[in-house]
């Protein structure tokens, strides 16, 4: 089976089939990571561009990571040392970018659209790596690539997502995703922090979090960026940390077997509590690992391959 | 050059007019108007005079000049997005014979010497006429007044910090008792700046999905609520600017009923699309106030058919290439709307929500009634101000053929039926079959 698209924008417009067409691809390329000459030669002579508006550590590695495991050629570039610095626009410099024949664009970018923009007047394959608070389309997969392995599969599973929806690309992607694999997923965070209408995208919300965690099979907590305090979103950090990190005290709510994902960076003591972080529960860093599979599948698949 | 216009439906509000008949026009002015020619008194039953230029407009609507009274021709200081000719250009291509336009130009319209440029210039032009709107504060800092009286005698129509909504209550208090002592109407860009932050959409459903800011319809609403209390307390009249949410027109309505001087106008961007629009991330889909829900277009239809939203404005806002062509976050907010807003508003007509006059009313008499301005009438011995539409026309918009600089349009390629065909501004033909 083929993927037939030309860009990944979104979690939004993928049908189930092709979600289970990625991560089945990506369970196969997981294995390669594993080896000890971590390189197969399938995507020789393809070059892809990561063009990272936004700060990224670990999507940018993780691309760049994928693309020479693949063996292609491929090419970072960065807010700060490219021509926008210059007053060049995202047009003209995705222009310039199409002109050297590249085959893939990776785009992260902080406005929401400017991957769709891209993908309306390019040739080349375009990934969206995070755009504004609107998606981040290869996080979900990895994520539900990670459920997935651990539990079997998605459809049934109880999955709560604590912290502050409104502003998360994580969020949106995965309660598209997870929605369309047959799970049940309960939002959580103070009011300040959900969207309107968001119930209208299939999710239960609770702006408690012992409420939302109770029984869950799967805790994703997610980041909480202290710009926020200033548009108050929360009174303090003090307070949030308070009364809507995940710790050990109100982990005992989910189910025996629940797992705890963060799509990073954490912030340790704020969202979730260090030996929560770090303990038995904790899928965090196979979320890590599982991501380069993810990628290395979406750059294979939208250059041509098969699964 | 004197005109005869005949056989057309003869559309008139103010008068309350409305049937077949003929229009005749001599030195610039309505020189009689009736059923049958023969009845006329300067036809002396023999017909048209024999220096009068016939037209034969049968299945044409002949109404007063249309006017719009909010619009930005963004000269001075920003011909590369408009000037006063091309947005006069495209004011009579769509119809329109006067305009009001906005003063948040470079430097901005708050005093003497802006608004006489603006007057020459468009004088110059020999197009539409065009009002100048000055500020209500110096600079739009909305801070100090500006000089009310000096830019009224220069030829200011009304006084509005169009975009900077005015955030201080005590000054918008001062402005509508300074202003009304002239009798000059205050327009108002109701919009609460802390409520609407850095939102960039309608605040909903879709900006949830889509992940962009939103501006809340209660960043309109409140400033809604405390311009007409103001109003109420200082018995000054007051409009509202570019009404967009169900809030507002309910505000708007009550207020009326207990006999506050308010009046308000819609863009025809409110009554047509929805936040939907947006979910393609289309730059010409940004504007403020933002593309609103279902509920709230909903509202605006009603609003216009009860009477509780008296004016039809298109909040013409051109903007170049450059302004549009980039994320959605960058992008200048507005779309130009002269060329576009009859055949939209029409789309009223068909649907049912208004009648024909009624909505030549708010496109005509009732937007001159609030600036003060002697139009919106074929009256005898009225300024011959004239548009003739013919509603069966259909055509496809095609931003390239805009008059406009702007070609920032969110109804490109949209097929709209009805069109003008015929702009006679003061006696001259100034656009045909545009």
């Amino acid at each position: 089976m083929k993927l037939n698209r030309k860009d990944i924008l979104g979690i939004q417009e993928l049908s189930v089939e092709e979600i289970n067409l990625i991560l089945d691809t990506a369970d196969s390329f997981i294995e390669i990571s594993t080896r000890e000459i971590k390189k197969v030669p399938t995507l020789r002579g393809k070059t892809i561009i990561n063009l990272f508006y936004e700060a990224s550590t670990r999507t940018r590695t993780s691309f760049e990571i994928a693309g020479k495991r693949l063996s292609a050629d491929t090419i970072n570039i960065s807010a700060s040392t490219s021509s926008v610095v210059k007053g060049e626009t995202l047009i003209d410099t995705a222009k310039n970018l199409e002109a050297m024949n590249p085959d893939v664009i990776v785009i992260r970018h902080s406005a929401a659209g400017a991957p769709h923009m891209l993908a309306g007047l390019l040739r080349q394959s375009i990934i969206n790596a995070g755009d504004g608070a609107h998606e981040h389309p290869t996080q979900a997969l990895l994520d539900m690539m990670t459920i997935r392995a651990k539990k079997g599969g998605i459809a049934g599973l109880k999955v709560a997502i604590v912290g502050d929806i409104a502003h998360s690309r994580v969020a949106r992607s995965n309660i598209h995703g997870l929605t369309k694999m047959g799970a049940a997923v309960f939002v959580a965070g103070p009011a300040t922090m959900i969207p309107r209408d968001i119930e209208k995208m299939g999710v239960v919300v609770h702006t408690r979090i012992e409420e939302a965690i109770r029984e869950a099979d799967i805790i994703m907590m997610l980041r909480i960026q202290t710009e926020r305090e200033k548009q108050n979103l929360f009174p303090s950090l003090r307070e949030y940390a308070q009364y809507f990190s995940l710790n050990r005290k109100n982990i005992g709510l989910a189910r025996k077997d629940v797992l705890v994902m963060h799509p990073g960076p954490m912030n340790r003591g704020v969202e979730i509590s260090p030996d929560i972080a770090d303990g038995p529960h904790s899928i965090i860093l196979d979320q890590v690992t599982n991501g380069v599979a993810v990628r290395m599948a979406l750059l294979y698949l939208l250059t041509g391959g098969n699964s | 050059m004197n005109l005869l216009l005949k056989g057309g439906r003869v559309v008139d509000p103010f008068r309350k007019a409305d049937g077949v008949g003929y229009l005749m026009i001599e030195n610039g002015k309505i020189a009689g108007s009736g059923r049958e020619l023969h009845r006329a008194g300067k036809g002396g039953g023999k017909g048209a005079p024999p220096d009068m230029e016939v037209l034969d407009l049968r299945g044409k609507i002949v109404v007063p000049g249309l006017i719009d009274m909010h619009t930005h021709l963004r000269e001075p200081g920003f011909e590369y997005k408009e000037t006063i000719a091309s947005g006069s250009e495209a004011a009579v291509s769509g119809g329109f014979t006067s305009i009001a336009c906005m003063p948040n130009t470079n430097p901005v319209n708050d005093n003497r010497s802006v608004t006489e440029f603006i007057r020459r210039k468009s004088a110059e032009c020999g197009l539409a006429n065009v009002y100048p709107i000055a500020t209500i504060s110096r600079k739009s800092e909305g801070k100090r007044l500006s000089e009310f009286w000096d830019l009224k005698d220069a030829g200011a129509v009304g006084f509005s910090d169009d975009g900077k909504p005015v955030m201080n209550a005590a000054l918008m208090r001062r402005a509508l008792e300074y202003a009304s002592s002239l009798s000059m109407p205050i327009i108002a860009h109701c919009e609460d700046r802390n409520l609407s932050a850095d939102g960039m959409m309608h605040e909903g459903f879709v900006s949830t999905e889509i992940g962009l800011p939103g501006i809340p319809g209660v960043a309109e609403d409140v400033m809604v609520a405390r311009d007409i209390l103001l109003a109420e307390f200082t018995g000054a009249p007051l409009h509202i600017a570019h009404v967009s949410t169900a809030g507002a027109v309910r505000l708007i309505r009550e207020a009326k009923a207990r006999g506050v001087r308010v009046t308000a106008e819609t863009a025809p961007h409110y009554f047509t699309l929805t936040d939907e629009a947006v979910r393609t991330f289309d730059t010409a889909t940004k504007v403020y106030p933002p593309l609103r829900g279902a509920e709230d277009r909903a509202a605006i239809r009603e609003g216009l058919r009860d009477g509780t939203i008296d004016v039809i404005a298109s909040d013409h806002a051109p903007h170049a290439r450059t302004d549009k062509e980039v994320e959605f976050d960058y992008a200048a907010s507005g779309l130009t709307g002269l060329e576009t807003s009859l055949a939209l508003s029409l789309r009223l007509v068909e649907e049912g929500i208004l009648t024909l006059p009624d909505l030549i009313e708010k496109m005509t008499v009732n937007a001159a009634r609030i600036l003060r301005i002697p139009k919106g009438t074929l009256a005898d011995g009225a300024d011959a101000d004239i548009t003739v539409i013919d509603p069966e026309r259909e055509w496809t918009v095609d931003r390239e053929l805009f008059r406009s600089r702007g070609k920032n349009t969110p109804f490109h390629n949209w097929t709209l039926k009805g069109k003008a065909v015929l702009t006679i501004v003061g006696g001259g033909i100034r656009c045909r079959d545009c």
